[in-house]
């Protein structure tokens, strides 16, 4: 039972990357296309980390880790070249 | 030398190394001590961690803090769920400027951060002591009702943790 | 325990379908950006209470990933917003004041 449910929150969090990933093509200006691609990153830290406990691996927690420290930076130099130029 | 900011620099190293290897071997935990005490004594002295006070008192209120914050977090959540799930998206947006009486560097990084966690509010820009927010729904433009809106509640527990 | 942390999970799901909502539906860029900070900062803590629940031993590290979370989602949003009003991206036509931009002309 807890097996399914766990199933089925993965199908709504899919369900909402796909939805910010309208955002990301739509999206008028570039900084809506930042946060939408934020926005998907951050949701999928947490589908690695429902992934991790599916396959039943400590270690994909450090790829969430990761995942989220680069896509934090790529924001931030996305943020910085919009602003300066690089 | 600044011994509070390399204490607390290899304090924090060494959680991070114990939380991401979790293992506690004395093996592990020695390796992991060196590092953390050869990283705080090279990069202790000039790291954020010098804002912070030491005191009991001060310690208190990081604890308040983190409760406050956290309840503003899943207040903040659920008022956005609500706005965005009306049928029409129920808005009234401004950008207000908002006074600080914080000095140090950290510690207007850390209101600005509350800040943004609070329902309906984010920090768009800060020039010295003065914070722009954009309101989702403002409430009032003057400075001074905005201030004791926004930042008060945060800024007393923030005052005596950073001074 | 185990059914806990499924219906944390689901309950951090909706939170995320929120956010995504929220990106969708608001009219300018930094409502979408408040919107979207608040509902993943508070997913993403369901989410890991919820594997905290399924894996008791692996607390530590959601843990600090929840803080890292913390630490990082709110500067991200804040740097983004910042770049956004200095690009010139326009507010919203229902905005009603707009004190930052008195402030950088007069």
């Amino acid at each position: 039972m807890a097996d399914q449910i766990v199933y089925i929150a993965l199908l709504i969090i899919a369900l909402s990357i796909g939805i910010s990933m309208f955002r990301f093509v739509k999206g008028p200006s570039i900084p809506d296309r930042v946060v939408a691609f934020d926005t998907a990153g951050i949701i999928s830290i947490s589908v690695i980390v429902v992934l991790a406990h599916s396959f039943g691996r400590l270690i994909y927690v450090d790829v969430a880790l990761v995942y989220g420290l680069l896509s934090f930076i790529g924001v931030l130099v996305a943020a910085r070249y919009l602003d300066r130029g690089l | 030398m600044n011994v509070k900011a390399v204490f607390l620099t290899t304090i924090f190293g060494f959680l991070l190394w114990l939380g991401l290897t979790l293992q506690v071997d004395p093996y592990n935990m020695a390796i992991g001590g060196v590092v953390a005490l050869l990283l705080g004594g090279i990069f202790g002295a000039k790291s954020s961690w010098r804002d912070l006070k030491l005191t009991p008192r001060s310690i208190l209120a990081v604890a308040i803090w983190v409760v406050v914050l956290m309840i503003e977090i899943v207040r903040s959540t659920i008022d956005v769920m609500l706005r965005v799930i009306a049928p029409r998206v129920r808005i009234n947006p401004a950008i207000v400027e908002v006074k600080t009486r914080l000095k140090t560097k950290t510690g207007r990084l850390a209101l600005a951060s509350s800040i943004t966690l609070t329902p309906g509010t984010l920090t768009a820009d800060i020039q010295d002591d003065r914070l722009y927010i954009h309101w989702i729904d403002a409430q009032s433009t003057d400075v001074d009702a905005a201030t004791r809106e926004i930042v008060r509640k945060f800024e007393k527990h923030l005052e005596v943790i950073f001074g | 325990m185990e059914m806990t942390g499924a219906i944390l999970l689901l309950l951090a799901s909706i939170v995320f379908l929120v956010s995504a909502l929220g990106l969708v539906r608001m009219p300018d860029v930094y409502n979408r950006i408040q919107t979207s900070t608040k509902a993943t900062t508070l997913g993403t803590i369901l989410a890991m209470a919820a594997v905290a629940f399924l894996h008791p031993d692996w607390t530590p590290k959601l843990a600090l990933v929840v803080l890292f979370i913390l630490l990082t989602n709110p500067i991200s949003s804040h740097v983004v917003a910042r770049a956004a009003y200095f690009k010139r991206v326009k507010l919203s036509d229902r905005t009603v004041e707009d004190q930052l931009k008195d402030k950088l002309e007069g």
